[in-house]
């Protein structure tokens, strides 16, 4: 593995601040599974630190990778700036993406999995709601916004699409499980990702119902490859690797088991 | 044309190795450098005992640089040596173990334990300015420093670098506690402390407050550091700081390192070390140097 210099196939604006960027990648198209990451490495090197971005999609016919990303900062800002052709240093697929899940809910007698996704936590649950769909396992897609909608319509081909928003400007107000209550959606799974109030919602909600649920999480990353240790959470048990009650979030994550995970 | 420098008796391919912390032990940088190819790697802090480290958020970008306050996560010396110490040898590195404790009483104990290992050399590391007991607290009282350096030295059979704190008034005086402790080696600089805030959430970025910067805006310090040290003591000395580049990493050679170790830059290029070890040689090939230990403290 190694950092590759990839060329960008096309740039849009989701809105204000939502970028949209295919890249032509055939190797990470190929291989990246669902819910993993690349990072993205920076041209001003006043910003040596690699920028972690979920993979939403990729067209492994094409070889293309699909990253939808909010501009946070300075290097998603020159990652923004960038046109169709220009070049982007990528190291990727990074991360487990929700491997082990899939291969619980196959597991499963003709489960109803419930796909969640908050705010930038939804694009990466585009390729797993895709994935779902073509492994004929039933799906119902919950995704909770602040206001303005964006992928939404994308989700639909892979299942019923069920929206909250803050403001109550589409679908329910409020957030992504007051949507789960309102339309009364059973899971025998959930996966989801999103912001930390939104995970730990869902992680008592499964709990409560006896629902299994993986979570995706995020962190400030240095390396991206599980050497470094600033991207840990906290575990429930003692993990085998650090020895501690630690988990890097780049390397045995983004996506665990919720019961796995500490929010405490 | 001779990359190699000896230590302590010891002989490394080449001057480069990484700086511990940044590299774990090695085994997830194997996929995109090969370890025998560097001078030697040395690892992350290990303990006596697992350490859990701090609360995140543990990092945050600065400038040029990034500040850490991971507070030596580490697995503890039991794994350590089942685990990371065979992964290195399998893939035919030369080992240098960063040990990291809160008291005396912690250094020695995981001293003992890699006394019979199958390493080279040990770093002691008195000077991070992450963990409140221990650590950084050793590195800055020139008395304690000779006093630790002096225990560690009497139960180790491996050659001891005592690694040094930049966050004092004068390194020459630690650099001199060490060596009259019984030193075989310096290492230089950790990090130096900052404090970054982060004004949209009106608090402090990582969760300690404070923080080790690091990176190439750290780099003037340490050449200057590594510069000094090297004119006031007859040890051989490991330079770092802000390493990015070979021409980084041969102003710390010229300043008086015999090897120099990368860190922070491994973050934006997990082979960075051997992009320098090739520049370093294309270096000396251009100005015909036959051996490098000629460069080596040539800048007076």
């Amino acid at each position: 593995m190694k950092k590759e210099t990839y060329s960008i196939h096309s740039i849009n604006k989701l809105s204000a601040d939502i970028i949209d960027m295919w890249v032509k990648a055939d190797d990470i198209a190929k291989n990246a599974v669902p819910g993993q990451f690349v990072s993205i490495y920076c041209d001003d090197k006043s910003t040596l630190l690699p920028r972690p971005i979920s993979i939403c999609d990729t067209d492994s016919e094409n070889g293309l990778l699909r990253l939808v990303f909010r501009i946070a900062g300075k290097g998603t800002k020159e990652f923004s700036e960038k046109k169709a052709g220009d070049t982007l240093d990528i190291i990727g697929p990074l991360g487990n993406g929700y491997t082990a899940s899939f291969e619980s809910i196959k597991a499963m007698d003709n489960p109803s999995v419930t796909v969640m996704g908050g705010g930038i936590g939804i694009p990466p649950m585009l390729k797993t709601a895709k994935a779902l769909n073509s492994a004929g396992i039933n799906v119902n897609i919950v995704l909770g916004y602040r206001d303005f909608l964006f992928l939404n319509d994308e989700f639909s081909k892979y299942g019923n699409v069920y929206l909250s928003t803050e403001d109550g400007s589409f679908g329910t107000k409020g957030n992504v499980i007051d949507c789960i209550r309102e339309n009364n959606i059973k899971s025998d799974a959930i996966l989801a990702c999103g912001p930390l109030p939104m995970l730990r919602g869902i992680k008592s909600y499964a709990a409560d119902n006896n629902i299994k649920t993986w979570i995706s999480l995020e962190e400030k990353m240095a390396c991206g490859i599980g050497a470094c240790l600033a991207c840990v959470c906290k575990s429930t048990d003692i993990d085998s690797h650090s020895m501690v009650k630690n988990k890097r979030i780049c390397k045995d994550g983004p996506v665990f088991d919720a019961m796995e995970v500490d929010f405490s | 044309m001779k990359t190699s420098v000896t230590m302590c008796g010891i002989e490394f391919k080449n001057p480069v190795t990484t700086a511990s912390g940044t590299f774990g032990s090695g085994m997830e940088y194997s996929d995109f450098v090969d370890l025998s190819k560097l001078g030697a790697v040395t690892t992350k802090g290990v303990a006596n005992i697992p350490w859990p480290g701090n609360p995140t958020p543990r990092i945050a970008e600065t400038y040029g640089g990034m500040i850490n306050a991971i507070g030596l996560q580490n697995p503890g010396i039991d794994t350590f040596l089942k685990r990371d110490v065979p992964y290195l040898r399998e893939h035919d590195a030369k080992i240098i173990v960063n040990v990291c404790g809160k008291s005396t009483e912690d250094y020695v104990e995981t001293v003992e334990r890699l006394s019979d290992a199958d390493v080279d050399m040990l770093e002691i590391n008195i000077s991070c300015p992450n963990v409140k007991e221990g650590g950084i607290a050793f590195g800055q009282d020139p008395k304690a420093v000779e006093s630790i350096t002096n225990e560690v030295k009497k139960h180790s059979k491996k050659p001891i670098i005592m690694k040094l704190s930049p966050n004092v008034t004068d390194i020459t005086v630690m650099a001199k506690a060490a060596e009259c402790g019984g030193a075989d080696a310096l290492s230089l600089i950790n990090t130096i402390t900052g404090m970054k805030i982060d004004i949209n959430r009106r608090t402090f970025a990582v969760a300690n407050k404070t923080g080790g910067l690091s990176g190439p805006a750290i780099h003037p310090v340490a050449v200057r550091m590594v510069y000094q040290a090297a004119n006031a003591v007859n040890l051989p000395i490991i330079g770092m700081g802000g390493i990015a580049t070979y021409e980084d990493a041969l102003e710390f050679i010229m300043a008086g390192a015999t090897m120099v170790a990368v860190g922070t830059a491994n973050f934006n290029n997990p082979a960075v070390t051997t992009d320098i070890i090739a520049g370093i040689e294309a270096y000396m090939k251009k100005y015909g140097i036959e051996d490098i230990n000629e460069l080596i403290g040539c800048v007076k």
